[in-house]
């Protein structure tokens, strides 16, 4: 259950590769034993202690092999998916990529990240409203992605959940597109708080829209003053560079030890 | 729910069948509802040791350091800045937590 928003998160969620054929289903047992007198155990544990361990672990696995991970949040319907398109075309020849997809249903995400011939495991989470640590594992033993390779993971859509919940992720991306309020950040100031690059989304629509560039920064900085902004638009293609350095920079940067 | 995995373990490890409190540390900037939370636990502790729980929640207030002026101010939301000077590079001291502090077991 998701302590955040309450949506059950464990109940049936599963991992695919796309392009094989296997289901991964996960089931927890705990057995109890028997005693009679009261103690008080001061347990002092982190609610995510479980799934912050998972991710170090994570963490470790990519440092080691030298693996870009990137975890894009952003609310449904803000063109996640389409900017994996474009940027997987895009750097086809230049970089090996990966790409992590969550969903509460389907595989169409998959499908179409699958179409622009990058390997893509699918997790489906149920009613899950996030993803953990953990479904992140189990994805990579089947995925084994190569050394020196960027992963993108595209986390379910939503502002509020995945914001708690660390995968191992070198970077966290925050998508918002300009049909959006610019007050967004605000709104939901949890996910702007705990990443480290806004993409600005759907840039051509600006002249139809309400929304106010120098807004949606003004209010992003006041969550987090450290963070950075790239406008785009995956549709006219506009500052995908802009993208496509930022991705160049964090590949080339030294490993920190 | 990690709550309920966590009681077990620790519980399991002390051989208890049952638990009779639980303590919370809950902050006010961990983005937990109360609300949605209370909802929540009434449905995921059915039919686990924490059925019968009484549960006590010690609500952690937030507290920001101005890392500017270095003021510590109470901190209500993630967007204020510091009432002293203005600045919102801020670091969070407290209000953060989601722990689980202890347990009483039979």
């Amino acid at each position: 259950m998701c302590a955040t928003c309450g949506c059950d998160a464990n109940a049936s969620s599963s991992i695919r590769q796309i392009g094989e054929a296997h289901d991964h289903h996960h089931d927890h047992d705990h057995s109890h034993g028997h005693s009679h007198s009261k103690t008080i155990i001061e347990v002092e544990k982190d609610v995510l202690y479980e799934n912050n361990l998972l991710a170090q672990r994570n963490r470790g696995y990519f440092d080691a092999k030298n693996i870009l991970a990137l975890n894009l949040v952003s609310s449904p319907g803000s063109g996640k998916t389409s900017l994996l398109e474009r940027t997987l075309t895009d750097l086809k020849d230049q970089f090996t990529c990966y790409v992590i997809e969550g969903d509460q249903q389907t595989s169409r995400d998959a499908d179409r990240i699958h179409a622009t011939g990058t390997k893509v495991a699918q997790i489906n989470t149920g009613k899950g409203c996030h993803l953990d640590a953990h479904m992140i594992l189990h994805a990579l033993q089947g995925m084994k992605p190569a050394e020196d390779s960027i992963l993108f993971i595209e986390n379910v859509g939503n502002l509020v959940c995945p914001a708690m919940f660390d995968l191992g992720e070198k970077e966290r991306v925050v998508i918002i597109s300009v049909t959006e309020g610019d007050d967004k950040p605000i709104k939901y100031p949890d996910m702007f708080h705990t990443s480290t690059v806004c993409v600005i989304n759907k840039t051509d629509l600006l002249p139809y829209v309400p929304f106010s560039m120098e807004k949606v920064k003004e209010y992003a900085r006041q969550v987090n003053p450290n963070l950075q902004f790239i406008e785009v638009s995956c549709t006219s293609g506009e500052g995908l560079q802009d993208w496509y350095q930022w991705l160049k920079e964090k590949v080339m940067l030294p490993q920190s030890v | 729910m990690s709550i309920i995995a966590i009681t077990e373990k620790e519980s399991a490890k002390h051989n208890a069948v049952q638990v009779d409190e639980i303590e919370l540390e809950i902050g006010d900037l961990s983005g937990i509802e109360m609300t949605a939370f209370d909802f929540a636990w009434q449905q995921a502790v059915r039919s686990t040791l924490l059925e019968a729980a009484k549960r006590t929640i010690s609500q952690i207030p937030g507290e920001g350091l101005c890392m500017e002026c270095d003021a510590l101010f109470p901190m209500q939301q993630l967007y204020e800045p510091c009432p002293v000077c203005g600045n919102h590079f801020i670091s969070i001291q407290k209000g953060k937590e989601l722990r689980v502090k202890s347990l009483v077991i039979n």
